[in-house]
């Protein structure tokens, strides 16, 4: 896998849906086009939620990682 | 004598104040500061703007709600200081304490959103509240948009109450059908609660509310009359309500203590700033992730001041909060739900709208005033 390079990592862990997601949100409307965040969740609805909401406002998902206990799901902010 | 201070003289800090001034009358000082000196009653802001209250109803001096021995200040705290256990004043003046408790609440930020405050009413302070009452009244036709301007907010059921309360209020006037009213919602679903959400996705289908799920708020343009999402959808409106978006209060900012939003990270269970057990925050200003609502911060200062009396005497053990929420919802017509739920136990789906939820929220809007700021309840 090609390594990419983070710009900024949420740590969302410990916040119930739908915080992290609206963690997400918030570093992604701060964010520059092209560059990417890491959110990391250990609430389940993330799950759905997240890969919902970066496909509907057209960003890319680049991976999303079960660490045991957590989820990290990495996004580029495509426009 | 032990030195309590409280910032703030909502709910959250009011209870505080008067449990631990009660309970330790010999063994602790209590001072709160709060700068404006005026207590409000923040659920009431909502009944203002549909013409069903008036706002010297649900304003008290915060002096006629504290207990006699306890101290009230009337200003404004610039910078806290937890390491030198001191808070400075507005004007200059450092109070000394053995702990602090931080009930700052939270502050909302419409310039954070473009257009929002030229292009937008909402019902979250007194000014917006009047301001809304009389766009109301003037409205007599069209669409009418309700949502969410920005996370986290104060009271999240309140922009679906606010939509409920629309239709009824247009019903009582006869023009229901010259308005359409859409709710933007910044989740996939229209209630910030998964267990609640198809009861109320039901409602909305029987009141007629239309809604757009997904619906972050990116900007507003008043001239065109239209708010953008971050979704890249916009709609079109010709009055719009929208909750601004909150931070927690400047001190925070300023002192240091808060994260990007100006929240204090808090223990979620014993209520103390993390990093210092001399410190305990109530209400919206902790970073936990549970609703920011007078409910929570009611049942936050009990702990608290549980925590801070077992502290200063030694006897006893320091309780823990179970995250305890519960709220009553206005969905007009005399029908309302109850919600209740704590950090293990999601909220049970209401099966109806019903009186007695509704009567839960009249009683309550009447009885605060004598039972919740003075903690015995």
């Amino acid at each position: 896998m090609v390594e990419v390079k983070i710009n900024r990592t949420v740590d969302a862990r410990g916040s119930f849906c739908p915080g992290p997601l609206m963690e997400l949100i918030r570093a992604v409307k701060e964010a520059q086009v092209g560059e990417v965040i890491e959110v990391l969740s250990s609430d389940q609805g993330s799950k759905r939620d997240i890969p919902l909401w970066v496909s509907k406002a057209g960003h890319i998902l680049l991976n999303v990682n079960d660490n045991g206990g957590y989820t990290s799901f990495i996004v580029r902010k495509a426009k | 004598m032990k030195k309590v201070v409280v910032l703030g003289g909502g709910v959250g800090g009011t209870i505080v104040a008067n449990i631990v001034s009660r309970r330790l009358k010999k063994d602790a000082n209590v001072t709160l500061v709060d700068k404006s000196g005026k207590h409000i009653y923040q659920p009431g802001f909502v009944y203002v703007a549909f013409g069903d209250e008036q706002i010297h109803n649900i304003i008290r001096d915060e002096g006629s709600l504290l207990n006699k021995d306890c101290k009230l200040i009337i200003k404004e705290a610039t910078k806290i200081d937890p390491k030198d256990r001191k808070v400075v004043l507005d004007d200059g003046q450092s109070l000394d304490y053995d702990y602090l408790v931080i009930a700052t609440g939270s502050r909302i930020v419409p310039e954070e959103v473009k257009g929002l405050k030229e292009g937008a009413h909402h019902f979250y302070d007194a000014e917006a509240a009047e301001k809304l009452r009389q766009a109301l009244i003037a409205f007599a036709g069209g669409k009418v948009v309700v949502g969410v301007g920005g996370v986290p907010y104060k009271c999240p059921p309140a922009p679906a109450e606010a939509a409920c309360q629309l239709d009824y209020y247009f019903k009582k006037r006869g023009i229901r059908d010259k308005v359409q009213i859409e709710f933007l919602s910044p989740l996939p679903r229209v209630f910030p609660l998964e267990a609640v959400n198809p009861f109320v996705t039901k409602i909305f289908e029987e009141k007629e509310v239309a809604y757009h799920t997904f619906f972050n708020v990116d900007y507003v343009d008043p001239e065109a009359k239209k708010v953008y999402s971050l979704e890249g959808e916009s709609v079109d409106y010709d009055l719009l309500i929208l909750v601004p978006p909150h931070r927690g209060a400047k001190v925070i900012e300023e002192s240091g203590l808060g994260d990007r939003g100006g929240w204090i990270p808090t223990d979620k269970y014993t209520l103390q700033a993390k990093g210092f057990d001399d410190v305990y925050v109530v209400g919206d200003a902790t970073d936990i992730p549970i609703s920011k609502a007078g409910a929570t911060a009611h049942y936050e200062a009990k702990i608290a001041a549980n925590n801070i009396i077992t502290q200063i005497t030694g006897a006893g053990s320091l309780k823990h909060y179970d995250g305890k929420v519960r709220c009553f919802c206005d969905a007009g017509f005399k029908k309302g739900i109850s919600l209740s739920f704590d950090y293990t136990h999601p909220p049970k789906p209401p099966s109806n709208l019903s009186l007695s939820a509704y009567l839960g929220k009249v009683i309550l809007n009447k009885m605060y005033w004598l039972t919740i700021p003075s903690g015995r309840f």
